[in-house]
């Protein structure tokens, strides 16, 4: 065991302690870690469940009209109509702080403001279909990006939650046990040289009086 | 700071997201769509939605990025029907996170 590799001395048991201390605040601190972030995890994943379900039905429908459009219209017309497209899109991306897990939070922003402007086509050539397909995805696009922000967050969640546990198992099982046998070991070596350092001085008294009472004896002879 | 929104996938299921602002990048084979999806991990895109078909090739790449922040690599369902896999990859998280399925226990 690890006990044969430290040295039995009174500053090693001091450090060792002072050891054991920081490990026992540490794992309660990752362990409320853990649990804080469990907790929230199962929120958020849940939420992302549904959400995903939600726009993957939304999806479907969206990708539906889109073949109905086609089917209808010709290829390059098609093309033509989405070929420059009026809207473009940015996101912000700042990122919110979790228990130390750094989650991003996307804001989205339009260059063209109007309700309208996802038609970038005359409506004089193109199907109505085309018209409803481009709505519908128009529709479903805030719950997508909602999605992209809470399923990297639950990603990145789970990665940090992985991690935590693996350290607070560490000091669990393996660091705070072993500082503990490492502490035993010292203290009885330790109780153990006092003993017998204690039974040799006593037995060095015992010397010491027998010689002086051997001593006495000689003298009174002596007179 | 802004960034854009980027779809990749078979030219079928992204063409009509270029109407609402995004920007499509459509290929046609899992060569051309690693070389573009590496592409659009290096920068501008926050979002990087991808077809879950086309996922299914690009496993390996989107494993690289899935520890950092940014791009939040989202699988959707493409024109041919959903496989499950976007719900498999959530699925996948609660099981990294509680060590078992505890949500959906198995079921879909």
């Amino acid at each position: 065991m690890a006990s044969t590799m430290v040295n039995p001395t009174r500053m090693e048991l001091t450090r060792l302690k002072k050891k054991l201390v920081t490990a026992k605040r540490g794992h309660k601190l990752l362990k409320d870690k853990r649990d804080e972030l469990m907790r929230r995890f199962l929120d958020l994943v849940k939420e992302n469940m549904a959400l995903r379900k939600k726009v993957e039905e939304g999806l479907e429908i969206a990708n539906k009209n889109f073949v109905l459009a086609k089917a209808v219209m010709r290829e390059e017309s098609l093309n033509t109509a989405l070929l420059a497209p009026l809207q473009s899109l940015s996101v912000e991306v700042s990122a919110k702080n979790v228990m130390s897990v750094e989650i991003p939070v996307f804001d989205y922003k339009t260059r063209a403001p109007g309700e309208n402007d996802i038609y970038s086509y005359g409506f004089a050539f193109t199907s109505s279909d085309l018209d409803y397909a481009v709505k519908s995805l128009s529709d479903i696009f805030p719950d997508m990006l909602r999605l992209a922000e809470i399923e990297k967050s639950c990603q990145l969640m789970a990665a940090e939650i992985e991690k935590t546990r693996r350290r607070v198992n560490a000091l669990e099982h393996v660091m705070i046990p072993e500082t503990e046998a490492n502490i035993k070991y010292i203290t009885m070596k330790l109780d153990e040289n006092e003993r017998s350092t204690q039974v040799r001085l006593m037995k060095v008294k015992d010397m010491m009086i027998k010689e002086q009472i051997e001593a006495k004896q000689a003298a009174k002879k002596a007179n | 700071m802004y960034k854009g929104v980027a779809v990749i996938g078979d030219r079928d299921s992204i063409y009509g997201f270029a109407s609402i602002g995004l920007s499509i990048f459509p290929v046609s084979d899992s060569v051309e769509g690693a070389k573009t999806f590496r592409q659009l991990c290096k920068g501008e895109y926050a979002v990087i939605y991808i077809t879950e078909s086309l996922a299914a090739e690009l496993e390996e790449e989107i494993e690289k990025v899935s520890e950092s922040m940014c791009p939040a690599v989202i699988l959707i369902p493409g024109i041919y029907g959903n496989t499950g896999r976007g719900l498999a990859q959530v699925r996948k998280s609660v099981e990294k996170a509680v060590g078992s399925d505890i949500l959906f226990g198995g079921k879909d």
